[in-house]
C-alpha cells in the first residue's frame, strides 16, 4: 500500500494526559491503585467507621447528581459555543471572525471564578432561570471559548484538499464542512474534548460558591453542620477522585474503540 | 445556451500574483469540446495554478475565464453551477477517508444533484466496474492502493456528469507499477470523447492522447503545438531543454 495522503496526525491541544492510554504503562498501574483504592477506602470508612462516615456518605448523593447534571449539561453546550466559535473563528468574514476571536480572548483572560461570577449574576439581572441552569451556562460560555481552539485546530488539521475535492464537485462550503470536514474534525477533536470533561467535571466544584447543591457544595453543608471537616472532605475528595478516574478510563476505551473502528 | 462554437474552455489574458509574486502572466488558451490538451513545464511554472482557476479553486486577478458559458472571473457566477459541470482530479486523490468508496461517489450526486440514493448507488457501482475496482465499493480509501484510490477519484467525478475533467498530476504521487492502470483508464475516457486538460509529465501519454500540448514556464505559455510538433521540432529552447530532460 502506498502511502495515503489523507490520514491525519492527531492534534496537541489540552493540558496534557488526563487520560491514561494503556501504552503508558505506569499511569495505567497507577489509574488501577488509585481508582480501587479510593473505593475500597470509602467501603471501609462507610462501613468500617460508620458513626463518623456513614451519614457523609448519605448526604452527599444529591450532590452527586448535581455535579453531574452541571458537568455533562455544560459539556454538551460548551461543544455547541464551541463549534460555533470556532467555526467563527475560521470564517472568512471579517466581522463573525473578530466577534469569535474578541470572545475567546476575553473569556481566556479572565479568571474562570470570576467568570462563573460574572455571568450568573449577569443572567440573574435579567432572565430568571434555576441557578443550575444560569451555573451550565456559564459554565459552558466559560469552556466554550477553550472549546472553539479545539475546533478550530481540529477542522485545520484537516487536509486543503478535502475541502477542494468537496468544493470541486460543486458542493457549497457548507455542504463541504457538514459532509466532509466536520465528520473528520470530530474524530480528531474527541480526545481533547475528553480532556475537556474530565477537567470541567473538576471544575464545576466552583459551582458551589454559586447557589448550586452541588457535591462540594453538599460537603460544605454537611461539615459547617457537622463540624467534621476532616471526615467531610476527605469524603469529598474521595468521590471526586472516583468520578474523574471513571469517567477518564471510559473515555480512554471509547477512543481506542473508536481508532479500532477503522 | 451555448453557441456551437463557443469552446468549453476559454482562458484569456490570466495574470495571477501570490502576494507580489506573479505566478501566471498573461496566459491565454481555449479547449473545445471534446478536445484534450496537454499541459507540460517544469515545477512552479503556473501549471496547477491555471487549472485550479479554471474552477475558482484559485481567482484570478486580471483577464477573463469562461467555462461552458460561464464567466468563472465574474465574482457574481455561481461558482457551484461551475464546479458541477468540470470535474477534477488530484495529484493526492483527496478521497474522503471517512466514507467507504461507494459513499465517495454517492455524496456529491445526492447532496449536489439531489439523485436518489438508489439512483446514486446504480450510478456509482457503473462507474466502479467501469475503472475496475466494483469489488472495493464497501473498502474505506486507506484499504486501497494509490493506483485503486486514483481510479475512484476519476470515477467519483464521472459520477457528476462533467463535460470536461481537470487533472492535475494524477499520476505523480503514484509508485511506477500503478501509473499504467491510472492512465489507461484516462485513456478509455478520452476515446469516449471527454473533454480533458491534463497536467503531467507522462510523455507517453501526451503523445498518444493530447490533441494539443501547451508548454508552461515561469507562469506564461512559451509553446503550444500537436504533440508531433512538440516532440519533434519545439521551437522555444526553454521547451527543448525540459522535453530534453524528461524524455
Ligand atoms: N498558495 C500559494 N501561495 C504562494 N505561492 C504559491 C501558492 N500556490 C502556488 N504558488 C507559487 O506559484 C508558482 C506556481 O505554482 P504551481 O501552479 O503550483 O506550479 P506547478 O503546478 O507548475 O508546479 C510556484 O512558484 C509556487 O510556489
Ligand atoms: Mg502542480
Amino acid at each position: 500500500m502506498s502511502e495515503n495522503p489523507t490520514t491525519h496526525t492527531p492534534i496537541a491541544v489540552g493540558d496534557g494526559a488526563a487520560i491514561p492510554h494503556k501504552s503508558d504503562a505506569g499511569l495505567f498501574t497507577a489509574w488501577r491503585i488509585a481508582f480501587f483504592g479510593s473505593i475500597l477506602l470509602c467501603l471501609f470508612l462507610a462501613f468500617g467507621r460508620p458513626d463518623q462516615y456513614l451519614a457523609i456518605f448519605k448526604f452527599i448523593p444529591d450532590g452527586i447528581l448535581v455535579t453531574f447534571k452541571v458537568t455533562v449539561g455544560g459539556i454538551l453546550l460548551a461543544i455547541v459555543f464551541g463549534l460555533i466559535a470556532g467555526l467563527g473563528r475560521i470564517s472568512s468574514n471579517r466581522l463573525i471572525n473578530g466577534a469569535a476571536s474578541l470572545y475567546v480572548e476575553i473569556i481566556r483572560g479572565v479568571p474562570l471564578l470570576v467568570q462563573l461570577f460574572y455571568i450568573y449574576y449577569a443572567l440573574g439581572r435579567f432572565v430568571k432561570i434555576p441557578d443550575i441552569v444560569s451555573a451550565i451556562i456559564a459554565m459552558a460560555f466559560c469552556y466554550g471559548a477553550y472549546m472553539a481552539e479545539i475546533f478550530r485546530a481540529g477542522i485545520q488539521s484537516i487536509p486543503k484538499g478535502q475541502m477542494e475535492a468537496a468544493l470541486s464537485l460543486g458542493m457549497s462550503r457548507r455542504q463541504a464542512m457538514r459532509q466532509v470536514i466536520l465528520p473528520q474534525a470530530f474524530k480528531v477533536v474527541l480526545p481533547p474534548i475528553g480532556n475537556e470533561f474530565i477537567a470541567l467535571l473538576k471544575d464545576s466544584s466552583l459551582v458551589s460558591i454559586l447557589a448550586v447543591a452541588d457535591l462540594l457544595r453538599r460537603g460544605r453543608e454537611y461539615a459547617s453542620e457537622s463540624f467534621n471537616y476532616f471526615e467531610t472532605y476527605t469524603v469529598i475528595a474521595l468521590v471526586y477522585l472516583i468520578m474523574t478516574l471513571f469517567f477518564s478510563k471510559l473515555i480512554s476505551m471509547m477512543e481506542e474503540r473508536l481508532n479500532e473502528g477503522r | 445556451m451555448k453557441a456551437a462554437s463557443r469552446p468549453m474552455i476559454e482562458v484569456s489574458g490570466v495574470s495571477k500574483f501570490f502576494g507580489s509574486f506573479q505566478a501566471l502572466s498573461d496566459v491565454s488558451f481555449s479547449v473545445q469540446d471534446g478536445e484534450k490538451v496537454v499541459i507540460i513545464g517544469p515545477s512552479g511554472s503556473g501549471k496547477s495554478t491555471i487549472l485550479r482557476s479554471i474552477n475558482r479553486l484559485e481567482t484570478i486577478d486580471r483577464g477573463r475565464i469562461v467555462v461552458n458559458g460561464m464567466d468563472v472571473s465574474d465574482p457574481k457566477t455561481d461558482i457551484s453551477k461551475v464546479r458541477e459541470e468540470i470535474g477534477m482530479v488530484f495529484q493526492s486523490f483527496n478521497l474522503f477517508p471517512h466514507k467507504t468508496v461507494l459513499e465517495n461517489l454517492t455524496l456529491a450526486q445526492t447532496v449536489v444533484r439531489k439523485r436518489s440514493k438508489k439512483d446514486a448507488e446504480e450510478i456509482a457501482m457503473e462507474l466502479l466496474r467501469k475503472v475496475n475496482i466494483a469489488e472495493k465499493a464497501a473498502a474505506y480509501p486507506a484499504k486501497l492502493s494509490g493506483g485503486q484510490q486514483q481510479r475512484v477519484a476519476i470515477a467519483r467525478s464521472l459520477a457528476m456528469n462533467p463535460k470536461a475533467i481537470l487533472f492535475d498530476e494524477p499520476t505523480s504521487a503514484l509508485d511506477p507499477e500503478m501509473i499504467g492502470e491510472v492512465l489507461d483508464v484516462m485513456k478509455n475516457l478520452a476515446r469516449e470523447g471527454m473533454t480533458m486538460v491534463v497536467v503531467t509529465h507522462e510523455m507517453g501519454f501526451a503523445r498518444e492522447v493530447a490533441d494539443r500540448v501547451i508548454f508552461m514556464d515561469h507562469g506564461r505559455i512559451v509553446e503550444e503545438g500537436t504533440p508531433e510538433h512538440f516532440f519533434t521540432s519545439a521551437t522555444h529552447e526553454r521547451a527543448r531543454l525540459f522535453l530534453s530532460q524528461i524524455l
